[in-house]
């Protein structure tokens, strides 16, 4: 790109253990346990009841909300419950228990789907219970159908990896490299978007050699594989619309409202199977690393597989586990328990010993700066720090908190070890509360 | 391991990862950029030196110490930052100053200038400048009273004039600009050498702990101002505390400005205000008047350089 001036961004050790470890399938497990919500938007109401007998494909749960995504089966077996779990988040949702038959039966339902216009595709697209499989979670087919789709331009497919430890976007560019130009070929052509843009951190220089060679070699001319620094980070949304195309995405607006639809490449190389197939979303490649981890790997893994069941396909724990998180270091979500199950969003699950699980001790703001210069959106987060202690609204919304994407850059420079990142997110929840009450 | 549940785990926001960098580097960092200086003024002052140093870092510690305890806060003297401000306290001091006058300097920068305003962080003056400035105006004898330096002592003589007050005031011949660049003049004991600061100075950009705008500016407006008003540039940027101030306190984080442009102006800002006093001042230095002054208008020149991309703020490509 250009001359532009880079956004903020810092420097986080890699940490990529597993570039070069290919995904290993694994084994169905004995039970699995779905979570009926695994998406922005409305849950998911069972339509499955215990006693069942479903198969791989099947429908297990849906909703008439338009922002929700269908939740399928990825195993053959037996329902042995509808129960009642608490959520990541601590509400409660709905799980679907599945004691498996290993004879993974195809469901009748699968069929290829073939779509005409943007209207069907979109159909289909929901159908296929896609999300943005980066982390998100929004459902796609929402993404996909904005209010402006003829003033949306441009299409960005998202593979820069930013986060960290996680190479499950790397290794399915390697490994669905012609899923992905499929996905996004059809994507482009019921979107009507003129030109497409892969964005790869540098630090896959194989990944992009392979999309480079591959598109040129079908002669699709209007993707441009784009390389970007590897620096956290650059697969935000609103940092990767600023790197690619420059277009100022502020927060609260849709990037559609600049033209823009992005998605994540795991997502799109799931559409293009998905519309080869019919088969709907059940599975997920994760990277599963971390100092507690016996050996690292990248595994394929039936969606509602228990947390523990993946460590022990990866050789168990080698310490005392204290941390597990899903998702990446820098923005994943540290859970209580290893009986939780994997989820469509998941790419990662890191599990660290008692070094890296340590708290540390919060120290006074020495004015340094460093937030402020890690923020992409040069944010003042030791500002937000103190006018959230007061609880000042209005200083809070003056220096524009709401901005704030919860990316974790000023927690991680701040030399005195402050959750700035963490008090941005109750800062806002805060204004939220005031403007709820009207005051 | 095998099959055991795991369910009491830690659970905390994230990030899970930190940068290496704390707070008690960085100070670590400044003290080894603080190192060569001290080589230097023992070499020329002796170990007069070395003993004013370490009581102004006993005092330091001592009175943070002493604050903590008395205020029931959490022991903050871990953190080195106590120990930098008492090392620069001492670099601003005349070596043969009577130690307990630096203590008193040490009591103010300490208590008074930092801690009462809420401790590291949230002082908005430099504690060390202002100590400098304090016992400057209480016993401005002693403060102006300047040991030779060892190549310079002779039978009848164990003071002098710092080259800026020679300049000012003659009295003496002025030295050549390789023995300011080399250390071997009169003054405080952390100014004398700009080549040991100069070390430091880029140990520290080196080592990401400041930005070499600040002194870049002030070192060049100094320079500038010097050459404008007809006289010897490089003399008045290695004279006097220029170095020290411009690389040790100009860059202090709590009371500078943050961002870039804010930077350039302070820079700037300091320099102009160094030079209108030895030029046209009644006092031959200037440095430490013009870094406090400056330390004033520092929140204003934050607010002011404000600059934000998204949520409203200036757009540009």
């Amino acid at each position: 790109m250009s001359q532009r001036k880079h956004l903020h961004s810092i420097h986080v050790d890699h940490n990529k253990h597993t570039p070069n470890c290919a995904t290993e399938v694994m084994p169905i497990p004995d039970f699995v346990r779905i979570s009926m919500s695994q998406h922005i938007g409305a849950p998911c109401t069972p339509v499955v009841k215990k006693g069942d007998y479903v198969k791989v494909g099947q429908l297990l749960g849906d909703s008439d909300a338009f922002v929700s995504a269908p939740i399928y089966s990825g195993v053959s077996g037996t329902v042995t419950g509808i129960e009642t779990d608490r959520s990541g988040n601590g509400g409660s949702e709905k799980v679907v228990v599945i004691e498996t038959d290993k004879k993974q039966e195809i469901s009748e339902s699968i069929a290829v789907p073939s779509p005409k216009d943007h209207k069907e595709f979109v159909e289909q697209v929901r159908r296929s219970g896609a999300v943005g499989l980066g982390g998100a979670a929004f459902p796609t087919h929402v993404k996909f159908a904005p209010s402006n789709l003829d003033e949306v331009d441009t299409l960005i497919i998202n593979g820069a990896e930013c986060e960290p430890f996680i190479t499950s976007d790397h290794r399915t560019m390697l490994e669905d490299t012609q899923d992905v130009i499929d996905g996004l070929v059809l994507t482009a052509k019921f979107l009507g978007v003129k030109k497409t843009y892969i964005g790869i951190e540098n630090n896959k220089p194989d990944a992009i050699e392979k999309f480079r060679t591959m598109l040129s070699e079908q002669k699709i001319d209007n993707v441009e594989v784009v390389e970007l620094r590897s620096r956290y980070p650059q697969g935000a949304e609103r940092v990767m619309i600023y790197e690619v195309t420059g277009r100022v995405m502020d927060a609260g607006v849709l990037p559609a409202q600049l033209g823009v639809i992005l998605s994540n490449v795991t997502t799109t190389a799931f559409l293009g199977q998905f519309f080869r197939t019919g088969m709907p979303l059940i599975n997920k490649r994760i990277t599963v690393d971390g100092s507690a981890v016996a050996t690292p790997k990248n595994v394929l893994v039936p969606i509602g597989t228990k947390i523990s069941d993946v460590i022990e396909f990866c050789g168990g724990y080698k310490e005392e586990p204290k941390k597990l998180i899903m998702g990446g270091p820098m923005m994943g979500r540290a859970i209580y328990s290893d009986q939780m199950s994997i989820v469509k969003n998941n790419n990662a699950i890191l599990a660290f010993g008692e070094k890296e699980a340590f708290l540390p001790q919060e120290t006074a703001c020495i004015n340094c700066g460093r937030c402020h210069f890690a923020c992409p959106f040069e944010l003042m987060p030791t500002e937000y720090y103190d006018a959230y202690k007061r609880r000042d609204a209005k200083k809070l919304e003056e220096l524009k908190v709401n901005q704030c994407m919860e990316c974790g850059s000023c927690s991680y420079v701040c030399p005195a070890r402050r959750p700035l990142s963490f008090v941005n997110k109750l800062s806002k929840a805060y204004l939220k509360e005031v403007a709820d009450s009207g005051k | 391991m095998e099959n055991k549940v795991h369910n009491n785990l830690v659970v905390a926001p994230s990030p899970h990862m930190l940068s290496p960098v704390g707070t008690t580097q960085i100070m670590r960092d400044v003290l080894i950029a603080l190192a060569p200086a001290l080589v230097v003024a023992v070499y020329v002052f002796g170990y007069r030196a070395l003993t004013l140093t370490a009581v102004c870092i006993a005092g330091c510690v001592f009175f943070e110490f002493l604050y903590n305890k008395i205020a029931k806060k959490e022991q903050t003297i871990g953190d080195l930052s106590a120990v930098v401000t008492g090392v620069l306290i001492a670099y601003n001091l005349p070596s043969n100053l009577p130690y307990w006058m630096a203590i008193i300097g040490c009591f103010v920068a300490i208590i008074i200038v930092k801690q009462l305003f809420g401790g590291l962080g949230r002082n908005f003056a430099n504690p060390a400048i202002t100590a400098r400035i304090v016992l400057f105006l209480s016993f401005t004898t002693q403060m102006t009273t300047w040991p030779l330096p060892r190549n310079q002592v002779t039978v009848d003589a164990v003071t002098g004039p710092t080259p800026l007050g020679i300049l000012k005031e003659g009295g003496g011949e002025l030295p050549s600009n390789l023995d300011l660049f080399l250390g071997f003049i009169g003054g405080s004991m952390g100014e004398i050498s700009a080549l040991a600061l100069l070390i430091g100075g880029v140990y520290l950009v080196w080592r990401k702990v400041i930005s070499p705008i600040t002194p870049l500016c002030f070192i060049g407006t100094v320079a500038v101002f010097a050459a404008l008003v007809g006289q010897d540039p490089v003399f008045h940027v290695l004279a006097g505390g220029v170095m020290l101030g411009a690389i040790f306190m100009a860059t202090d984080y709590a009371t500078t400005p943050i961002s870039p442009m804010g930077k350039v102006i302070f820079g700037v800002g300091c320099g102009v205000i160094t030079m209108l006093i030895r030029v046209y001042g009644s006092y031959s230095e200037g440095v430490s008047f013009s870094i406090l002054l400056m330390n004033i208008l520092t929140p204003l020149i934050n607010n002011l350089c404000l600059k934000r991309k998204y949520g409203g703020g200036k757009k540009h490509e």
